[in-house]
């Protein structure tokens, strides 16, 4: 049963084949079992869990099912559950139990979802290993040495170890696609303002964007077709009518123009991964899509311009961690000073304190124009780069990353290199674009992913082509040995 | 050496919204502490503004009444500093690209008329308030105010006396209780100033150093504030020191100012646009349909009072002043059909009992048709005006009409000669060592001595004689004794 | 762009983080490390190019101004580290 995709489940539970609370009972059983290997998961919801498969069974009893009722959801640590551990990966954060639900939460609730718990994520979203957790690294379930990626990286290593069939994840420079390649599962960042924010602990305002993450396209689909919507608590939520994402998802590609970036397979690439990048496009190819290659040319400056960005905004985010209304406070502090440096420095780990620090940095008064405001700039360079792009392709593919896993604290001393790590993921988010990754093979045993980018709002045209693409390859359907 | 004194005020205005700026909990003054602070006021994690129209609707009225610019695309930034009263860690507020542009009011005092041009008016948060009483040796925050919005009025250096200083606030005062945006109540805080006193000698161009006085809450105070931290500043240059650029506190029972200990020293306050806040865009339409709504400001009814009720400049301009106050006495008027009595009574007796009882007008227990009515009374003789006054003691108190009080108490003024010359031949008759002293007297002498006359009859009517007819009376029959 | 010691303490102030003395040299290189990486923006020609605050073209959406929280402070106190009477506690505030 755990091996069963979303949708494959849906259909167990609508045929009667299995109770919601059979399914929900086993996932429990598995998390307890498997998850000390992989430490995926902060906090366990078993009694919130059962109580919300029964009510879902006696709905489906009584016709009242919707396409999400019975069915398991994780949520990534960083959206607020009422009255449930909400940490964020942090110390901040590890007595607080959150007053209220997320809007993609509340989303969840109504279409009947059962939630198993909140999983583990990169200390207040800000890595790409997962290794800057308070509650320590999550571990990639293809080999337990390795990272799973990151922020997302307990949602990815949930579903990869099928501890779940479904993760929320959120992505601010790749902190889905990113951890969904190094896992081999499929998850995809929408349009930025195209899921609510409101309730998601903000890292860097104008990029974080929640999202799915799960084996398939088929069940992103089905995910998103819950969490997607305008919210009106959220001033930047795009006020634009949900679609059904599966609608198209069987739509044939043939005449899909496809683009890939010189930038993105240069021959700095790793080239085991250009080449099963390359036969992910040739299958694409025999679907009917034509490819062509583009540029995009200002790729590499996403780099600085987001370790620029996200920082000064999240700096500012985070300073209403203060001890005061919420959350961690020093012990008997002496006046307001020690009780604000004490309570963040006590509270806030390593990375997190640097980007802090980098970002007020930026925005002081002397700097703002060379680092800020230069960086908007750049910004502005990239969104039009893939304008410019999406006039002759309808898709962007490439490497989701330019590495598989590599090895827990092989680059936690040096957060320039981790850095690097994100230069295929970061310029979407920049430009507000959808991107997804889909598994496309392995290296050296270990699964690498294919990045599809999306114009403005086409999250179905990407999951259709990813789809299509599932259709006829299996990666996907590959979990770890022993799995 | 001849000083100049230069002065800019920067005044925050409360707008009497029902809700705070970015969230929906309400901003009415008084409720116990943390009753009105929702889950955006606290600055939960995950929490997010929404922008309230009707601020924005009161900031162009606003814009309007000075006769600025309105900024079609406004943007909010973030003021970032920390202190326990601003929950996020940051004050939303405009800097760049605010509400209202340039404008002015103009101002006339004793020494004469000015136009002082304002910098602009921005829309920002609130704080909430600190409550020093001790809870073992800790301070409480209460947060019931933290997102209630401001404008804050900037105006350009332009004054040139504490005196105009505060006919600037008061005038500031009058167009935004008289546009409805802000109650005026400078007790509860809902207008708070702040003054940028410099000094220079007279016909040096440059400025000199400022302080600023902060938070000061009356017009007198204004003006004594000013006046002693001008005398300040004089005897610390003419004694070889420099002015410190600082903020100083007004204390008004030693009538001195002090440095405050800064709590912003060395701040970089990091402005950046708040990246959950899109640009607030209007149009001219928008516009022309507040303009529309505007009622008649107070320097057009100022005008309007001259021209139409033959009001001195003085009297028109304190009646035209506070809204409340002018609408009472244009209906006291209508009720009395005698503005320049309704003047006099406004201004005289009624504020007499308002300012000794400290109620606004709005509370006022004498309608302005009871006040009418009495005014009625004493144009058409039934009493006199010192019996006029007995009349309103007892509306004030008991409530009334003029009519019943009068009916009541019998205060019907005496008018019938007869009974007059019967009162006064008693008086002259028991007024033996006077009337001598009358008669002794040279003529011009002795209009001064009918005083002790009148006194008496007055008192033998109880005061309900008519003055006219017995001054008359008196001086015929006195003078008759003289010849 | 390198930064020093007394740059780290500065910004440390700035945003409220006390840092053990020991960890400085390891901050101050990072962050110079950081700041090296993001020099590298200056070598992109950006005159006359409008910043880009926000993805989508968007604007400020206007909420009705109609009450819609209600009292909410022993559901929103239940979380706080210290409250008396309704007010939450911090070190004494000097003005």
């Amino acid at each position: 049963m755990h091996t069963k995709s979303l949708t494959e489940l849906a259909a167990a539970l609508n045929s009667g084949t299995v109770s919601s609370v059979e399914l929900t009972q086993a996932f429990l059983e598995r998390i307890t079992a498997l998850d000390p290997k992989f430490n995926s998961f902060i906090t366990t919801t078993p009694e919130i869990a059962l109580e919300q498969a029964k009510a879902a069974d006696a709905a489906r009893a009584s016709g009242r099912a919707g396409d999400y009722t019975g069915l398991p959801i994780a949520h990534k640590d960083l959206f607020c559950t009422e009255g449930v551990r909400t940490s964020c990966g942090s110390k901040m954060l590890d007595n607080f139990e959150s007053p209220y639900d997320a809007t993609v939460v509340a989303k969840f609730k109504a279409a009947g979802a059962v939630m198993l718990g909140k999983t583990n994520m990169d200390e207040f979203a800000m890595g790409s290993s997962n290794e800057s957790s308070f509650y320590g690294a999550c571990r990639n379930p293809w080999d337990t040495q390795r990272v799973p990626g990151g922020s997302s990286g307990g949602s990815a290593a949930a579903v990869a170890a099928r501890l779940t069939p479904a993760a929320t994840g959120s992505d601010t420079g790749g902190s889905i696609r990113q951890p969904a390649a190094l896992c081999g599962i499929t998850g995809i960042k929408p349009t930025y303002g195209r899921v609510s924010r409101y309730g998601m602990v903000a890292y860097a305002s104008s990029l974080d964007q929640g999202g799915p993450m799960a084996q398939t396209a088929e069940d992103c689909a089905l995910m998103l077709n819950v969490m997607a919507g305008f919210d009106k608590m959220d001033s930047t939520s795009a006020q634009r009518d949900a679609e059904d994402y599966r609608a198209k998802l069987n739509d044939s590609i043939a005449g899909l123009r496809i683009g890939i970036p010189k930038e993105y397979l240069s021959d700095d690439l790793d080239p085991q991964i250009a080449e099963r990048v390359q036969a992910a496009i040739r299958e694409l190819e025999t679907l009917g899509a034509s490819v062509k290659e583009i540029s995009l040319p200002r790729t590499r400056m996403s780099i600085p311009a987001y370790y620029i960005i996200a920082p000064a905004e999240a700096s500012s985010n985070l300073s209403r961690f203060d001890g005061v209304r919420y959350g961690h406070r020093c012990d008997n502090p002496k006046d307001l000073m020690d009780l604000y440096t004490r309570t963040r420095q006590e509270g806030f780990g390593a990375e997190v304190k640097r980007r802090i620090m980098v970002g007020t940095y930026a925005l002081c008064a002397g700097y703002y124009d060379a680092y800020y405001n230069k960086a908007q700039q750049i910004r502005r360079l990239i969104q039009q780069d893939f304008l410019a792009a999406f006039n002759e392709v309808d898709v962007i593919l490439g490497p989701t990353t330019p590495h598989p896993a590599f090895k827990l604290g092989e680059k936690s001393n040096d957060p320039v290199s981790m850095y690097m790590e994100d230069i295929f993921t970061l310029s979407l988010n920049l430009a507000g674009l959808p991107g997804m990754s889909v598994p496309c093979g392995t290296v050296s045993g270990l699964p690498v992913g294919l990045q599809l980018i999306g114009n403005y709002f086409d999250e179905a045209k990407l999951l259709n082509v990813a789809h299509q693409f599932q259709q006829v390859t299996d990666w996907h359907k590959h979990a770890p040995t022993g799995i | 050496m001849e000083w100049e004194t230069v002065i800019g005020l920067e005044i925050h205005v409360q707008l009497s919204t029902q809700t705070k700026i970015f969230s929906g909990a309400s901003t009415a003054f008084g409720a116990e502490p943390n009753t009105q602070a929702c889950a955006v006021d606290l600055a939960l994690p995950g929490t997010l503004p929404v922008f309230n129209e009707n601020a924005q609707r009161m900031a162009i009225m606003f814009g309007l009444a000075i006769n600025a610019e309105i900024g079609k695309r406004a943007v909010f930034e973030r003021k970032n500093y920390f202190y326990p009263d601003l929950p996020k860690g940051y004050q939303t507020t405009q800097l760049e690209r605010p509400v209202v542009g340039e404008g002015y009011v103009d101002i006339t005092t004793e020494d004469g008329s000015r136009r002082v041009r304002i910098h602009h008016a921005h829309l920002e948060e609130d704080a909430g308030k600190s409550l020093h009483e001790d809870f073992h040796g800790m301070s409480g925050i209460d947060l019931n105010r933290a997102g209630t919005p401001l404008i804050e009025i900037v105006s350009e250096p332009d004054m040139r006396s504490s005196k105009e200083a505060a006919e600037y606030a008061r005038k500031i005062h009058a167009i935004v209780t008289t546009l409805g945006i802000c109650d005026g109540n400078m007790a509860e805080g809902s207008m708070r100033c702040d003054c940028n006193v410099s000094v220079r000698p007279k016909g040096q161009q440059e400025y000199g150093t400022r302080t600023e006085l902060k938070n000061i809450n009356s017009f007198r105070f204004i003006e004594r504030a000013i006046d002693t931290e001008v005398a300040r500043q004089i005897d610390l240059i003419e004694d070889g020191g420099k002015v410190v650029q600082e903020t100083r506190l007004y204390d008004p029972d030693r009538n001195e100012t002090r440095s405050m200990r800064s709590k912003e020293d060395a701040n970089d306050y990091r402005y950046f646009p708040c990246p959950d806040l899109l640009p607030v865009v209007v149009d001219d339409s928008y516009i022309e349909a507040i303009r529309a709504t505007l009622p008649e400001l107070p320097d057009a009814r100022r005008e309007r009072f001259i021209s139409d009720y033959n009001l001195s400049e003085y009297d028109a301009g304190v009646l035209s002043a506070y809204r409340p106050q002018a609408d009472y006495y244009e209906a006291v008027v209508a009720s009395s059909s005698d503005a320049k009595l309704a003047a006099n009574w406004v201004m005289g007796e009624l504020a007499k009992n308002l300012n000794a009882t400290d109620i606004d007008i709005r509370e006022c227990p004498v309608s302005a048709e009871q006040l009418g009515g009495l005014l009625q009374r004493i144009k058409d003789n039934t009493i006199s005006g010192n019996i006029a006054k007995k009349v309103f003691e007892h509306m004030w108190s008991d409530g009334g009409s003029a009519d019943e009080i009068i009916e009541a108490k019998g205060l019907k003024q005496v008018t019938d000669t007869g009974a007059i010359e019967k009162v006064i031949d008693e008086v002259i008759a028991k007024a033996g060592p006077q009337v001598e002293q009358y008669k002794a007297a040279e003529p011009d002498k002795r209009g001064k001595m009918i005083g002790f006359f009148m006194g008496q009859v007055m008192k033998a009517t109880g005061g309900k004689a008519n003055p006219g007819a017995v001054t008359g009376l008196l001086k015929q029959k006195l003078d008759a004794l003289c010849d | 762009m390198s930064l020093d010691r007394s740059d780290v303490e500065r910004i440390a102030y700035l945003a409220r983080l006390a840092l053990d003395e020991q960890d400085i040299p390891q901050y101050t290189e990072n962050l110079s490390n950081i700041l090296k990486l993001v020099d590298e923006m200056q070598a992109i020609d950006t005159t006359g190019v409008e910043p880009l605050a926000h993805p989508l073209d968007g604007e400020q959406r206007l909420r009705a101004d109609e009450i819609t929280e209600l009292n909410q402070r022993d559901q929103l106190q239940k979380v706080a580290p210290a409250t008396e009477e309704g007010l939450f506690l911090v070190p004494k505030v000097i003005e």
